[in-house]
């Protein structure tokens, strides 16, 4: 669990953490700024016709996470689209730098997620009350169910509209965590060999599951974040279009 | 800690109550150790969840502030780059791609079009050949029918010219011969006549010659 402990960039690791010491935690959220930065500002600084490589990825995550936003969440919701791809691209870009050996995850930490599902909720329900007012709150009352049942539903639909940021945030974090703790744990078989005869076996598997699970913590990395992103068009669909 | 804290809370008020109020507070004294007992669990349980938030860096939160105040910084700044410069230029080139290709689709179209006139001009212009070069044959054809057709003629009439002198030759020969034949005869009949020992008028012997002559 040393991976995820959060702890001073400079000095040593049993200083205190005070809110605006330079951590681990602020070194890689920079560095996924710079990525994000040298991937969208500096790959398409040519703006060129035919597009070199970099600035192909960068048109396509344009692309993907714009029709994600007009298909899901409709096409009035495209002037969010900004925030939409900020959120993707914040996430895809820890997930995979999280993956860097000695790399510290920023998504894998309750406090990261919980920020960005917050604020994803907190969009939703405010743009739900500034558009519709009291009416948003027919997202609650479903008007195609028998009327003795609607008082029921309603009661369960505001408890999962309550929910929502917190398996949002918890899906993320779970996912991220998971991954790293179970290669970190096949890693400690790994060095088996050097202590005793067993190891033979055990450091040959060891060493494939790490591979294994790595390659399926990159696909994880990206389709956790197409599930942050897409989940938050869902909502926002919601908070847009209230009636059922 | 809250359970806890309450528990003693409680204890301490059912002891002292016990105190106070005799049989009717040990009553409550037990209650209140009950209590207590409670309490003591949430104590370790407490304890427990401590030893779990250790091994767990996720759920320690005094790292909680300053994460969420570098996330905020860093979530801004994202912002404020895509926003402003990323996202208006990625925009304004894939907008110049679909311009630029569409101005190429209709210049293809428009060289398609003259493409195809260019070939329906060509095709007009191998017609008019054709037809030119027909009526040059056809005018040569009977400009050679034309010099044909007077060769011709003029070899009938010099051939009729050639036949006319001849034929005129051959009159006159035959005339000649005839003639010739009259007057030897004439002589022959003359001779025989004479032979026979019979004068005889030369005139009446041309006579009777020229009488047989035109009789035969």
């Amino acid at each position: 669990m040393d991976q995820f402990i959060v702890k001073p960039l400079f000095g040593e690791v049993g200083d205190p953490v005070y809110w605006y010491t330079i951590t681990n935690v602020t070194l890689w959220l920079f560095l996924t700024v710079v990525a994000v930065s040298l991937l969208l500002v500096a790959g398409t600084r040519g703006r060129a016709i035919i597009p070199t490589k970099i600035q192909s990825v960068a048109e396509l995550s344009y692309g993907f996470i714009y029709k994600m936003v007009e298909d899901v969440a409709g096409k009035d919701a495209v002037r969010f689209f900004p925030y939409i791809f900020t959120l993707f691209m914040f996430i895809v870009m820890s997930n995979f730098l999280g993956l860097l050996p000695l790399a510290f995850t920023t998504t894998s930490h309750l406090a990261v997620t919980v920020v960005l599902a917050l604020a994803v909720f907190l969009t939703v329900t405010i743009t739900g009350f500034v558009l519709h007012g009291a009416k948003f709150l027919s997202l609650f009352w479903v008007s195609s169910a028998p009327l003795p049942l609607r008082p029921i539903l309603a009661l369960i639909e505001v408890i999962s509209y309550f929910v929502r940021p917190v398996s949002h945030s918890i899906r993320l974090m779970g996912n991220m965590m998971a991954g790293h703790a179970v290669i970190k744990v096949f890693a400690a078989f790994a060095p088996l060999i050097l202590l005793s005869g067993l190891g033979v076996l055990v450091t040959p598997l060891s060493v494939l599951a790490i591979s294994t699970i790595y390659a399926l913590e990159v696909l994880v990395a990206f389709i956790q974040a197409y599930v942050f992103t897409i989940l938050t068009c869902v909502y926002l669909k919601d908070a847009l279009h209230p009636s059922h | 800690m809250a359970t806890d804290t309450n528990g003693a809370i409680i204890l301490a008020q059912a002891t002292d109550e016990a105190a106070t109020h005799g049989t009717e507070g040990a009553e409550h004294a037990v209650e209140g150790a009950a209590h207590a007992v409670e309490g003591a669990h949430g104590v370790e349980s407490a304890a427990h969840g401590g030893g779990e938030a250790v091994g767990m860096p996720q759920l320690d939160f005094n790292s909680w502030p300053n994460q969420i105040f570098w996330l905020l910084v860093a979530l801004v700044a994202l912002y404020l780059i895509i926003s402003r410069i990323a996202l208006p230029r990625i925009a304004s080139v894939l907008a110049e791609r679909a311009g630029s290709v569409t101005n190429d689709v209709a210049a293809a179209e428009e060289l398609k079009l003259k493409a195809q006139e260019a070939e329906a001009a060509y095709n007009q212009a191998l017609a008019d050949a054709r037809s030119e070069a027909q009526a040059i044959i056809n005018e040569a054809k009977a400009e050679m029918q034309a010099e044909l057709d007077e060769a011709n003629a003029k070899a009938d009439a010099e051939i009729a010219a050639k036949v006319a002198e001849s034929e005129k030759a051959i009159g006159e020969i035959r005339a000649n011969a005839l003639a010739s034949v009259e007057s030897v005869a004439k002589e022959a009949a003359a001779e025989i006549v004479a032979a026979l020992g019979t004068k005889a008028d030369a005139a009446t012997v041309d006579a009777a010659v020229s009488e047989q002559m035109k009789r035969a």
